[in-house]
């Protein structure tokens, strides 16, 4: 681990103007500390924020409010997050481990960073890690890539599960940082990776999460998410799905899909919600509707695999949500 | 490791033996005669070495950093020093390292060898201990980041000379072979029970994924921490 310099902060507003002066924030620290240890990560300053006041959990307006430290393991336990929004518990719960839940603050699960094999070997080419470098991915082992949103410069994928279920719901994100408060959409967080994949969110030098919002729905129970992976548990997606129904006399009367372990962000999937509205809960619509998903999807050597398994997880996940009630 | 770094360990590790070795050799009159020397030549064991290296290693590394931490802010305060929180019941209060993680301040620091360094990812779990009462892998965390803390590691789950009920488990129903794994699946079965998540065996094994046991005892560990919750 190369030296760096520990800094606690009781204070937001400390804690931002020593981020904004070059300092990195640490929540959870589980996948900062492992990546610190291998020398990808080389921050010279850390701030430790777990002090600050970001741990709630609660309901503001209809609207459920996590404050940005809150663990993944308590945000999935919460009462108030099972019974307005039970699809946010599952895709928590489909992820990691019991002990890294147990660390990992919601805003850093958001903000974590990629899980391709090159990315953390030092002597790979990874235009993310060492811009100009190249993509060893490309021509490397790929089974595991994105095959949505991808340039010739990177392919990873984004790891996090509760991100796709909250781009499903059109969670807001507030932040905070130098020049004050803003809120946005949590889908405009992840940048595509284009010819700058080193630049992998939108938040500005010196800024911290201090909240996710996500808007009351009209789903609740008929919304689920579905993971297809290697392992039964403790893996990555290979595709994965977070769909919300809302039903009317078996008719959809709106819908949300997303998906993760395809994209190079979480990926909204807007066309397989429009050919869902207005249209019958049945097997035949779900497959119509979920055949749009891989529009424009391009294959690397290993994943043509996901090209297949999408649309079905989408059906499947779809046929989950509409059997609960 | 540094230049600078490894010239204090080989300095401190021969120091060390050295001095060791004038003892012995004040009877014996033949310095450095491996046949008047006995087995074992020096009284320190690996752990010791070790430790003298960590010492080492951190005094020239740390001033280096200290160098420039000067914060833009007061309000932020730059963590150093000694730490203090509380280990299987017992206060301690230590000089730390900052760099070093919460696993290797309990295993080189306090010699709380029991909970193991498996991968040092956060993948295996054998570095498993509770924090405040929750499971967490201890790889994965800077020792630094948990003053005040109330630290369960497997060397504080019997209580006076008897095992913990899971620990008999594990016993009873071959929750092992090599052990390696042990110490974290006892600590993650606890949290596990705690947590209310060892109702079947099909929970118990979604909610132990994160505890690898390449010996392949699942059958055992799972029936482990069934019987266990059953009888808690």
């Amino acid at each position: 681990m190369v030296p760096f310099v520990l800094e606690k902060a009781n204070d937001i507003e400390a804690a931002i103007a020593s981020a904004a002066a070059g300092g990195r924030y640490i929540a959870g620290g589980t996948t900062l500390i492992d990546l610190m240890r291998e020398e990808v990560e080389r921050p010279d300053r850390l701030i430790d924020i777990n002090a600050l006041p970001l741990r709630d959990i609660g309901v503001d307006g209809g609207d459920l409010v996590l404050g940005a430290l809150a663990t993944m393991a308590n945000i999935a336990a919460h009462p108030d997050v099972q019974r307005l929004h039970p699809l946010i518990a599952e895709s928590l719960i489909e992820g990691a481990s019991p002990q890294l839940r147990n660390m990992a603050s919601i805003g850093g699960n958001l903000l974590q960073r990629v899980r391709c094999p090159y990315f953390r070997m030092l002597d790979a080419a990874c235009n993310k890690r060492t811009p100009g470098s190249g993509c060893a991915a490309l021509e490397g082992l790929n089974a595991g890539h994105a095959v949505l949103g991808t340039s010739a410069h990177c392919v990873a994928t984004h790891p996090s599960d509760v991100a796709v279920a909250f781009v499903a719901l059109g969670a807001i994100m507030r932040v905070r940082g130098p020049h004050g408060e803003r809120s946005f959409a949590v889908e405009d967080l992840f940048r595509l990776p284009g010819d700058t994949p080193h630049l992998e969110h939108t938040l500005f030098p010196g800024e911290v999460i201090v909240e996710i919002r996500v808007p009351s729905g009209p789903y609740g129970r008929r919304s689920r998410y579905l993971k297809v992976r290697d392992r039964a548990s403790y893996e990555f997606a290979l595709v994965s799905a977070a769909v919300a129904l809302e039903v009317e006399d078996g008719v959809i009367r709106s819908a949300r899909v997303a998906c993760g372990g395809v994209g190079t962000k979480p990926w909204r999937m807007r066309g397989c919600e429009t050919a869902l509205t207005g249209r019958p809960v049945d097997r035949n619509v779900f497959e119509e509707a979920a055949s749009l998903s891989t529009l424009g999807a391009e294959a690397l050597h290993h994943n043509h695999v996901k090209i297949e398994l999408l649309p079905r997880t989408i059906v499947r996940a779809l046929e989950m949500a509409g059997e609960s009630a | 490791m540094e230049p600078v770094a490894f010239h204090a360990l080989k300095i401190l590790i021969l120091t060390a033996c050295g001095a060791n070795m004038t003892n012995r050799d004040l009877s014996s009159g033949e310095a450095g005669n491996a046949e008047h020397s006995p087995p074992g030549a020096t009284s320190l064991s690996r752990r010791a070495v070790l430790q003298i290296a960590g010492g080492a290693a951190s005094f020239v590394a740390v001033p280096g950093a200290e160098a420039q931490s000067a914060s833009p802010n007061a309000t932020t305060t730059v963590v150093k020093g000694s730490i203090q929180f509380t280990v299987n019941g017992e206060s301690k209060k230590l000089e730390f390292d900052h760099r070093q993680s919460l696993l290797d301040l309990l295993r080189e620091t306090l010699d709380l060898t029991g909970t193991k360094k498996g991968c040092n990812t956060g993948a295996c779990g054998a570095c498993t201990i509770l924090v405040n009462g929750k499971r967490i892998v201890s790889c994965l965390t800077l020792a630094a980041m948990h003053d005040g803390a109330d630290i369960q590691t497997i060397e504080g789950v019997a209580q006076d000379g008897e095992l913990h009920p899971l620990q008999e488990a594990f016993i009873e129903h071959d929750g092992l072979q090599c052990g390696f794994c042990t110490p974290g699946q006892i600590m993650s079965g606890l949290g596990c029970i705690a947590e209310g998540h060892a109702s079947s065996p099909e929970e118990i094994r979604f909610w132990m994924s994160g505890n690898i046991c390449r010996c392949g005892a699942y059958p055992g560990i799972v029936a482990a921490v069934s019987d266990a919750a059953g009888r808690a």
